[in-house]
This record gives C-alpha cells, sequence and structure tokens, in this order.
C-alpha cells in the first residue's frame, strides 16, 4: 500500500487549497530553478531512469518519447498536454486539475525545458469549464509569481497557453487534438511524419498526458530512484486509479503501479456491491480496452505487462466494475454506440465499421441475431483493428472482442431466448 | 536510391516516392480511392494497405514513403508483400466496409462503367456483403448547374475537397459530421464558384459526383473516344471529345502535363451542347432583305455576282477566335488572289505585328515553365478567366513555393485564388516598373526567373503596341531573358490567334486592320467583308457592305450576313491550332458536321473556283504542304521550340508614351465568349448563376 509520504497528488480530493501559496506549501515549485539548471539532458536522464511509463494509455516511456525530439532545429519546439480527457471510467486529469494545477504547470515548464521548447500548450477537454477556468487562473497566478514567463525566476523563458476543445473525444488522439489546437477540424494524422518530427504548425513537437507531465516535478525533486522503487520492474511509480462502477465507493485513488486488483476495490472502493463473489466482469482501463471476466481477476496486477499478458491493456486505469445484475452485451454494445459516435469519420474502416459493430450488437443484446453473426463480428472487429488511420478502430473493436472471449455464452443464450420471440426482420429499404 | 523488394523482386527506387508509386513502377498494381498523384495525400480509403514485413500492421502504401522503411535485420532491404494472406484480407476489409453503406444501385448510376468502386470491387472483393442492416442515406447537395450530386453513395475520399481547396483554391467544399454522419458538402448549398469546378466529377471515383447535364445520356461503353484539342481559350487542353452517332456526349481531358496536366474549364468541358444548337446546317442567301435558304452553287453564284462589280482593295477579310490554320490560311489566299490587302485575325484589335518576331506574341516561358518562376508580373490580364488551367498551374507555383511567390498585378481588381500585390491599374504603373521607380521591380530583378505576363486588356487599345514595348522593356531590363529563360508572355484569349498571327494573317501593305475595316465597310469604302467565324466585332456598323458568313453556328455575324456559307466546328474537323505557347496541335474529326456544312477548306477552295480563281490545292494534305511552306512552325505538331528572343530586345529600345487610361477586362462574360458558348444552355446557366451572385448582397438566402 502507498505511503502517503510517496504520494505526487496530495490534494488530490480538494481538501487542501488550489492555488499557489498552497501548493507551494505542499512542495510544488520548489527547486525548480536547480532542476533547470541542471540541464536539458539531465531531466530526460533522470525521467528515463525513472522508469515513468506514458499515463494516457499507450504507456510509452516519456523520457525515450523526449529524447525524440531534434536537438538542433531551427523550428521552435512544442509542448503539447493532452488534457483532454475523455475516456469513459477515466477521471484522473480532472482531479489534477481541479486541485493540483501548479504539478501540472510545473510539470509542463520541466517538459518543454527538457525538449528544448518555450511554449507549452495544454489541450482542455470543452465539456471541463469550472477545471478550465481553474487552470487558467493557475497559469495566471504562475505568471504573476514570475514562475513562468519571459524572464522568469526559473532561468527558462516559457510560455503556457490553455486552449480547449468543443467536445470531441477523437480530439483527445494526439494528431487530432493538434489538428484542433491549429483550429482544424479535429481528425488523426498520418503517422509518419511522428509530431517529434512535424507536429503543430509543422514544428517538432511532444505531446503527453496530463499525469504523466503532472508526476515529472516529483520525479525531479525526489530522484528516479525514489520513483523507481515503487511499483513492478518496467511499471514503475504511482499511477491514479479510477474506479467506478459496481462498488460501494466510487473513487479516484492514488496507488502504486502492480497494486492487485482486488486489494485496489476492497480498500479504496468499499468493495464489490454485494461482495466479491457477485463480481461478473472488469474493464481495467477505460472503456476500450477489453473487459476480464472475474475469474481473471482474482489475482490480477494493476500494470501495464500484466494486463497486456492477458490480452487486455492498463490503459488509462479507469477501472469499471459490473456485478452479477449487469447485462454485458448491452454494456458493450453501449460502449460500440459510443466510438460509433465518436469516430472521426475520415478512414474507411473506422467510420463504416463503428456503426456495423454497433447494429450488430445492439440485435445481440435483443437477441435478434443469430449465431453464426457471432464470429462475423469478431471477424469485422479483427477488419478495423489496426486498420485505421489512429487508434480509435482498435478502441473500438478490442472491447468487442473481449466480450466475444469471454462471454460468448451469454450471446448464446441471449440468442436462444430471442429465437423464441418473433423477430421483426431488418425492412429493406431502396438505396436512393 | 532506396532498395526495397516487392513481391520477391528487389527494386531500386527513386528518392521520396511512396510505396504506392514505387509499387506502380514495379508494375504492380495497388488498389487506391483516396489517392490521386496531383492532390495532398489523404490516406483515409485504406484501400491501398499492404504488408510491410517487420511492421506490426499493414501499411497504407500511398502515404508511406520508401525512406521511411527500415531494412531487415540482417540487412535486407524493406520487404513489401502485396498479395499476401495480410494484405489481401486487409484490401477484403477495406472494400467491404466501403460497400456497407454505398447503395448498390449500379443500373442506375451514371458512373457505371467507368467506376473504381465497381472495378476494385470485382478485383479485391469478396462475391457477397454480410452486412444485412439498412444503408445510410444521405441528402443530396447542390453543386450548381455542372454536378450532380448523390451523395449517398459518397465514399469520403475527400478527393473533390483536396482538389477545390488546393488546385482549384476555392474553399467551398468540406466535410461536415463525423463518423457515419459524416458528409461532403458546400454548407451553404450555392453553386461552386469556380471555373475548373467539374473536375470533381473526373476524380470522384464513384458515382456520388456526376455530370449533370450528361445525366442518364449515355453509357461509356457506346461512345466513340477521339483525342483532340479545345479551342475555347488559349491553352489548348488536351481533350478527348466522346460521341455517339451525330453527337458529341461529353468532352473530358486527356493528361498532357506540358499543357493541362488532367484538368479542364468548366467552359471546354461543358461546351458540348452548344455544338448542337443555332447551327448553320445549309447555305443561306438574302434575298429581299430576308435569309432565304439555298443551295451551295446558289450562295456561290451570289458572291461571285457581288465581286464582279467590286475590286480586290474593296474586299476585307476578318478571321474569328475559333478559326483552324488551314482556313485562315486558305483564306488568305483567297484575299490575295483578289487582290485584296485587308485582312485581319486580331477581332479585339490587339496590337500584335508578326514581322517583330515570333516571341513577341506567344507565351515564351511556356505553361509548364511557370513551375521554375520565381516572380510574376501579371499586366491586363485575369487569368483566372482567361485561361482557367494556367491559372491552376500558377497557383501550383504558388503551392510549391509555400507562398513565397511575389505576384503583381498591374490591371483591373481580380480573383486568381493566390493572393497578389496590386501595383496599380494601368500604363503608369508599367512605365513605373520599367523605369524601377516602383518596388517591384527590384523584386523581379532579384528573381532568379522572373515572368512578366501580358494580357489582351492591355493591347487591345490604340496605345498597344507602346505598351507591348514597355513589357518588354521590364523584361529585358529585369533580367528574364536569359540562357535558357525567356520571361516574356503574352496571354492570348482566343484560340486562332498564335495561328493567325504565325501565318501573317494581318492587314498587308496599306490593307485595313478590324477596326478600320468595320469603319470602312460603315462608309462604302468596303464592299464585301468576308467573316470567318467573326462575330465579336460591331456587325451593326457594318452599313450596306456586302457580308459574307462562314461558321458553324448562327450568332451576330450571321444575323448580319448577305450570305452564310455553313462551315464545321471545331469537332468535326481536323484543324491546326496554336495556343498562346506557340504550340501547334490538330484537333481531330470526332464526328461530321450537320446537314450541309462542310469542312472550312473545302468551302474556300470551292468559292475560290466559283470565282474564276482557284487556289493552288485541292487536297488538304496540299493545302498543309503549302501552309507548312508559309509556317514552318505549324508542322511541327505538338512540339514547343523556344521563340528567337532577339525581337524582344530590340522592342524594349522602341520610345514609348503611353495613355493614361487603366487597364480593362478582355472578357466580359467568360461563359459567352463565343459563338458555341453562347449557342449553349449550360453556358447560359453558369452565366445566370454568377450573374445572381454578384448581385446577391451576402445576406440574402
Amino acid at each position: 500500500m502507498l505511503q502517503d509520504k510517496d504520494r505526487i497528488f496530495k490534494n488530490l480530493y480538494g481538501l487542501h487549497s488550489w492555488r499557489l501559496p498552497a501548493a507551494r506549501a505542499r512542495g510544488a515549485w520548489d527547486g525548480t530553478k536547480d532542476m533547470i539548471a541542471r540541464g536539458h539532458g539531465a531531466v530526460i536522464e533522470e525521467v528515463k531512469a525513472s522508469g515513468l511509463r506514458g499515463r494516457g494509455g499507450a504507456g510509452f516511456p516519456t523520457g525515450l518519447k523526449w529524447s525524440f525530439m531534434p536537438k538542433d532545429d531551427p523550428r521552435p519546439s512544442y509542448l503539447a498536454v493532452n488534457a483532454d480527457e475523455s475516456e469513459p471510467g477515466t477521471c484522473k486529469d480532472r482531479e489534477i486539475m481541479r486541485h493540483d494545477p501548479h504539478l501540472l504547470i510545473e510539470g509542463a515548464m520541466l517538459a518543454a525545458f527538457a525538449m528544448r521548447a518555450h511554449t507549452a500548450y495544454i489541450y482542455i477537454r470543452g465539456e471541463f469549464i469550472a477545471e478550465r477556468e481553474i487552470l487558467e487562473a493557475a497559469v495566471a497566478e504562475a505568471y504573476e509569481a514570475k514562475l513562468v514567463g519571459k524572464n522568469n525566476v526559473n532561468g527558462w523563458d516559457f510560455d503556457i497557453y490553455v486552449s480547449h476543445g468543443a467536445g470531441a473525444y477523437i480530439c483527445g488522439e494526439e494528431t487530432a487534438m493538434l489538428e484542433s489546437l491549429e483550429g482544424k477540424k479535429g481528425q488523426p494524422r498520418l503517422k509518419p511524419p511522428f509530431p517529434a518530427n512535424c507536429g503543430l504548425y509543422g514544428a517538432p513537437t511532444t505531446v503527453n498526458n496530463v499525469e504523466t507531465i503532472a508526476s515529472v516535478p516529483d520525479i525531479m525533486r525526489r530522484g528516479a530512484t525514489w520513483f523507481a522503487a515503487l511499483g513492478k520492474p518496467n511499471n514503475t511509480g504511482t499511477k491514479l486509479y479510477c474506479i467506478s462502477g459496481h462498488v460501494n465507493e466510487p473513487c479516484t485513488v492514488e496507488e502504486e503501479m502492480g497494486i492487485p486488483l482486488r486489494e485496489l476495490i476492497d480498500t479504496y472502493a468499499g468493495g464489490v456491491r454485494g461482495g466479491w463473489d457477485n463480481l461478473l466482469a472488469v474493464i481495467p482501463g477505460g472503456s476500450s480496452v477489453p473487459c476480464l471476466p472475474a475469474d481473471l481477476c482474482s489475482d490480477l496486477t494493476m500494470d501495464f505487462d500484466a494486463l497486456k499478458a492477458l490480452d487486455t491493456g492498463l490503459g488509462t486505469a479507469g477501472i469499471i466494475v459490473m456485478d452479477k445484475s449487469t447485462d454485458i452485451v448491452r454494456a458493450i454494445a453501449r460502449i460500440s454506440y459510443f466510438y460509433k459516435h465518436e469516430s472521426c469519420g475520415q478512414c474507411t474502416p473506422c467510420r463504416e465499421g463503428t456503426g456495423w459493430m454497433w447494429r450488430v450488437l445492439e440485435r445481440m443484446a435483443n437477441g435478434q441475431a443469430e449465431k453464426r453473426e457471432i464470429d462475423m463480428l469478431f471477424e469485422v472487429s479483427k477488419q478495423v483493428e489496426g486498420h485505421t488511420i489512429c487508434a480509435l478502430g482498435d478502441a473500438a473493436a478490442w472491447p468487442i472482442q473481449g466480450l466475444i472471449r469471454h462471454f460468448r455464452h451469454v450471446i448464446e443464450e441471449r440468442i436462444d431466448a430471442g429465437a423464441t420471440k418473433p423477430i421483426s426482420p431488418s425492412v429493406p429499404v431502396a438505396a436512393e | 536510391m532506396p532498395k526495397i523488394i516487392i513481391d520477391d523482386i528487389e527494386y531500386d527506387v527513386p528518392d521520396g516516392i511512396t510505396l504506392i508509386q514505387a509499387c506502380e513502377l514495379a508494375g504492380v498494381e495497388i488498389p487506391r480511392f483516396c489517392f490521386h498523384e496531383r492532390l495532398s495525400i489523404a490516406g483515409n480509403c485504406r484501400m491501398c494497405l499492404v504488408e510491410v514485413v517487420g511492421m506490426p500492421k499493414p501499411v497504407a502504401s500511398c502515404a508511406m514513403s520508401v525512406n521511411d522503411l527500415r531494412p531487415g535485420l540482417d540487412g535486407t532491404p524493406p520487404t513489401i508483400n502485396t498479395k499476401s494472406e495480410t494484405t489481401r484480407r486487409a484490401q477484403e476489409g477495406t472494400l467491404e466496409f466501403l460497400l456497407v453503406n454505398h447503395p448498390l444501385d449500379c443500373p442506375i448510376c451514371d458512373q457505371g462503367g467507368e467506376c473504381d468502386l465497381q472495378d476494385q470491387a470485382m478485383a479485391y472483393g469478396f462475391d457477397e456483403g454480410r452486412f444485412k442492416d439498412n444503408k445510410r442515406a444521405v441528402e443530396d447537395k447542390y453543386l450548381g448547374p455542372l454536378i450532380k450530386t448523390s451523395m449517398t453513395r459518397c465514399i469520403h475520399c475527400t478527393r473533390c475537397v483536396r482538389f477545390m481547396t488546393e488546385v482549384a483554391g476555392v474553399q467551398e467544399l468540406g466535410a461536415i459530421g463525423r463518423g457515419e454522419d459524416m458528409e461532403i458538402t458546400t454548407y451553404l448549398e450555392r453553386g461552386l464558384h469556380s471555373n475548373l469546378s467539374a473536375n470533381v466529377v473526373d476524380l470522384c471515383p464513384v458515382g456520388a459526383l456526376t455530370s449533370k447535364p450528361y445525366a442518364f445520356q449515355a453509357r461509356p461503353w457506346e461512345l466513340t473516344k477521339t483525342q483532340s484539342i479545345d479551342v475555347m481559350d488559349a491553352v489548348g487542353s488536351s481533350i478527348r471529345v466522346d460521341s455517339r452517332g451525330k453527337e458529341v456526349m461529353r468532352i473530358l481531358p486527356r493528361i498532357n502535363d506540358a499543357v493541362n496536366e488532367e484538368w479542364l474549364s468548366d467552359k471546354a468541358r461543358y461546351i458540348w451542347d452548344g455544338l448542337r444548337t443555332q447551327r448553320l446546317d445549309r447555305p443561306y442567301m438574302r434575298k429581299d432583305g430576308k435569309l432565304t435558304p439555298c443551295n451551295w452553287d446558289e450562295a456561290f453564284a451570289a458572291i461571285a455576282d457581288r465581286l464582279k462589280s467590286s475590286s480586290g482593295a474593296k474586299f476585307g477579310a476578318i478571321a474569328g477566335d475559333l478559326a483552324a490554320a488551314e482556313e485562315m490560311f486558305a483564306l488568305k489566299m483567297l484575299a490575295e488572289r483578289l487582290g485584296s490587302p485587308n485582312m485581319d485575325c486580331r477581332q479585339a484589335g490587339a496590337k500584335f505585328d508578326p514581322s517583330l518576331g515570333r516571341a513577341t506574341y506567344v507565351f515564351n516561358t511556356s505553361i509548364a515553365g511557370i513551375e521554375e518562376a520565381d516572380a510574376l508580373l501579371l499586366v491586363g490580364c485575369d487569368p483566372q478567366i482567361e485561361a482557367p488551367v494556367l491559372n491552376a498551374r500558377i497557383r501550383k507555383r504558388w503551392k510549391q513555393l509555400e507562398g513565397h511567390f511575389p505576384v503583381g498585378v498591374i490591371g483591373a481588381d481580380v480573383d486568381l485564388t493566390y493572393p497578389y500585390v496590386k501595383l496599380g491599374a494601368g500604363p503608369e504603373t508599367l512605365a513605373e516598373v520599367a523605369s524601377g521607380k516602383n518596388g517591384f521591380a527590384k523584386t523581379l530583378k532579384d528573381a532568379k526567373k522572373p515572368m512578366v505576363v501580358l494580357g489582351q486588356a492591355a493591347f487591345a487599345r490604340p496605345d498597344g503596341y507602346e505598351i507591348l514595348a514597355l513589357g518588354a522593356r521590364i523584361v529585358t531590363e529585369r533580367g528574364a531573358i536569359d540562357e535558357g529563360w525567356n520571361g516574356f508572355n503574352v496571354l492570348h484569349t482566343a484560340a486562332a490567334r498564335v495561328a493567325g498571327l504565325d501565318l501573317g494573317f494581318v492587314p498587308g501593305e496599306k490593307g485595313l486592320d478590324t477596326g478600320r475595316m468595320v469603319k470602312a465597310a460603315g462608309t462604302g469604302e468596303l464592299d464585301v467583308l468576308y467573316l470567318l467565324g467573326a462575330d465579336e466585332i460591331d456587325v451593326a456598323a457594318l452599313g450596306d457592305a456586302f457580308v459574307i458568313y462562314q461558321g458553324s453556328h448562327g450568332d451576330k455575324g450571321a444575323h448580319r450576313a448577305d450570305v452564310i456559307l455553313p462551315g464545321a466546328a471545331f469537332t468535326e474537323k481536323e484543324g491546326t491550332y496554336v495556343n498562346t505557347e506557340g504550340r501547334a496541335q490538330m484537333t481531330a474529326r470526332a464526328i461530321f458536321p450537320p446537314g450541309e456544312a462542310r469542312e472550312d477548306w473545302t468551302i474556300l477552295r470551292d468559292l475560290a473556283k466559283a470565282l474564276g480563281k482557284p487556289l493552288d490545292f485541292e487536297t488538304l494534305r496540299e493545302l498543309r504542304a503549302k501552309m507548312y511552306g508559309a509556317a514552318p512552325q505549324l508542322a511541327r505538331l505538338d512540339t514547343l521550340e523556344p521563340a528567337d528572343a532577339g525581337p524582344i530586345v530590340k522592342l524594349a529600345s522602341h520610345a514609348v508614351a503611353p495613355e493614361d487610361s487603366p487597364f480593362g477586362l478582355s472578357i466580359a462574360d467568360y461563359y459567352l465568349s463565343n459563338p458555341i458558348a453562347r449557342a449553349s444552355a449550360i453556358m447560359a446557366s453558369l452565366s445566370a448563376m454568377h450573374a445572381d451572385e454578384e448581385k446577391a448582397t451576402g445576406t440574402d438566402g
């Protein structure tokens, strides 16, 4: 269990003020100047040594990502902080921006310094209005205290801007976010070129998640060894877990990486509704990762590698708990509808596939399908996965694959039950 | 040169090309919808996915550069498998997705027979669809009188959006909505405001955007395809004339990188309905003040009768904008036989003098040469109207230089689709640039390959010759003439003009030019006026002169005529045309002239015989042999030889005193600028649409 002294987000629940003096009392902006004095390379090396992996879902090593930024390029470099937290089941970045915004601003400064950027943009989700106001106020405080801006006390000219979206999930995809920042329609870009090479306004850009960036100041202050000692090898440090669904006390909590799922739920979320035996399934990392049935959850540890071994993922660590009262087919159909609704429409497999999959699932949830459609649905999801420009196609396919992998019998039972009911055949409609 | 293995064979491929292009070089076809060589890469259709060994996922071959691939761990070059199971599955999957919401209405779709989706579904798709739910239906959009939409068929490749934005330079098409609900639209439900808009019909890989006037007219396999040349402007775009029986059904562009790449102006594309209406299909002569049908012999006899009581000096000939070199040459011979020096091919009165040398009246830089230029001065021209395809080339250059392409304009305010600096309105600004007083003079001087383009509005005025000389001075003094580079350009608007000048179809010694001929006809100094498709003159001012009109359409000239000799339109004859660059090209006969109308050179040959002054040729071959003797450059079809720049340098020393009235616009209504266009209902509707938009205030509708 994580000890209080090892917590990064000391005001996660908003028990104290988020304002600058209070944040400073908690340690923010302490020794930032000295950290910057250590040089660009030293910051990157420290973050590399800490083993910090990106907290946005993919888990890419942060230090390595920063080292891809060109060192002497005539173009300006940019840091873009992804605060477009829209993944269903996830509410961690929101808490940071609400209650500890100065950690994010300080982290942005250190990260920007590491990659020789003088400018950072924080792209915040459009629906986060209160959070945006707090963040903007915190940025103003930092400017006021000369912590950021031109000729600031920390010795690295640094400007930070808060920009907001208009409520599209896809703008959380890093290149779609850059498009949106540039004022264009939020549609993902083709890669290569990668943002480190050609990102915002065609300049080298690194996109990081809020939690990743907000973890950096403490890593720098306390040292990589402290961070690396927490968690498991290759899955180091602490992590914010968001536990929602059929638990007694839904919450967001900071814990070590690799904590057992059962311990996490029992300790912090008051246990599964109706007891652990009432558990049906868990979606461990936000709506886009495949669900796991209860029997796989008992000994499960929450880290990138352990979840990957079970064909799912840590994602954003948005844990959605479902007890036995859940209609799992309907639940996944609802998730499928979400991806159909949020597909940007740019590339074919996602645009057409998400709608197709949702329609089939919807019928399955009603028992109005045929059993051979289960295999077809799985195949269609495989045709979407990996064939799209961005990862939204994968995100739409995985929950369905998880469902079919683990709950095929439920779908079959539903179809059997549905077969006894009259089925209204889909009405053929003329093409034009 | 990177090495790459495509389907087990190793190739050396050029740097910087994409995988799809590398496969093409290797002769391996990769299916695609969104990729188009002349547009930016979108990578959104996912049809071109191929397996690259070592990559976790199939790669969009249109978007991946050969340089971005890494060799295998053992040093083998990057390996692409275009026939593997992974590739096949990815392509099948994409095609199935595309067909999920695509209506299976091929039997009633105009794209049938030339549909990429149809073809590729045959080649790469499943035999049967598995999608059983209802398909999406999308409301059709209004894109003007040229483009018919059936948006349910759209596969969202965004070629049309990219074309309009990048090539046409008009940001009027876009995609709204998300996911399945994404729609291509103008949003404001108004016609596209570009003279290149109908190219999106060619670009559309499915039947979402089809040709509105051609809707349900024909199937592609019924059509006879004839490769020809467009004459609607002086660019001479390469076209394909599709005909069925005795009618031209449609006109499409052909790829010609030297001239039109693969674009075509809306006017050239949709002129075909004008080829059917208002046609002169039999000879006419005026009897008792009324034009009455007659036969060829009667018409010739009437002319012979009138000429008997006249003299050569009282005979004049004017060639119109659509005349081919052959008939102009024949008419010139006839006029000379009659002893007349009065002839002119410059209907609008532009002051060109072929005796100065060819370089003084052609587009010396060449159209492809625009892509080397690094500064441009436009004088008295609006290429967006006068030569839309050429304007697209300038815009392409502007894009290539990422906007660092200084463009100066002297003349009227125009919309060029790329930014420019308006230097002034008339000759005094031109003189300032020539003398170095204007800031743009330095821009031209600093440029390595500057271009100056002079338009018809600058020449068709009394001081046209002075303007020409000023242009020549700018070019010589600003270093626009150099080894391998000639920046002096004249942009013509009429397809016939350069050939006419090449043939010397201008007043001989003491001969009258167009303006004077019209005046002389009015005062009775000229007895007989021969109009070879010349309609852009003031026919009401011709007084009592005996007017012979030879041409294809019953337009202004024919209404005034005393004898009408029906000729052939450009799709009905083999005629030589020289474009503004000086490139000789030949049209081909796609259909026969209607009724008794004949190819124009035969009319002149037989008329000369009837007049008792036969010309020295009997066949087209003999005529051409004579014509090539007079203007050898006409024989070298489809090639471009740089004209000697010497005359420009000489012209530059000409003392100038131009007037100070500003340059106007040479074309009043782009859609109604010649007899064929005026006979076209499609052109009339376009003209009306644009006229309405000019009246619109922006708050209505």
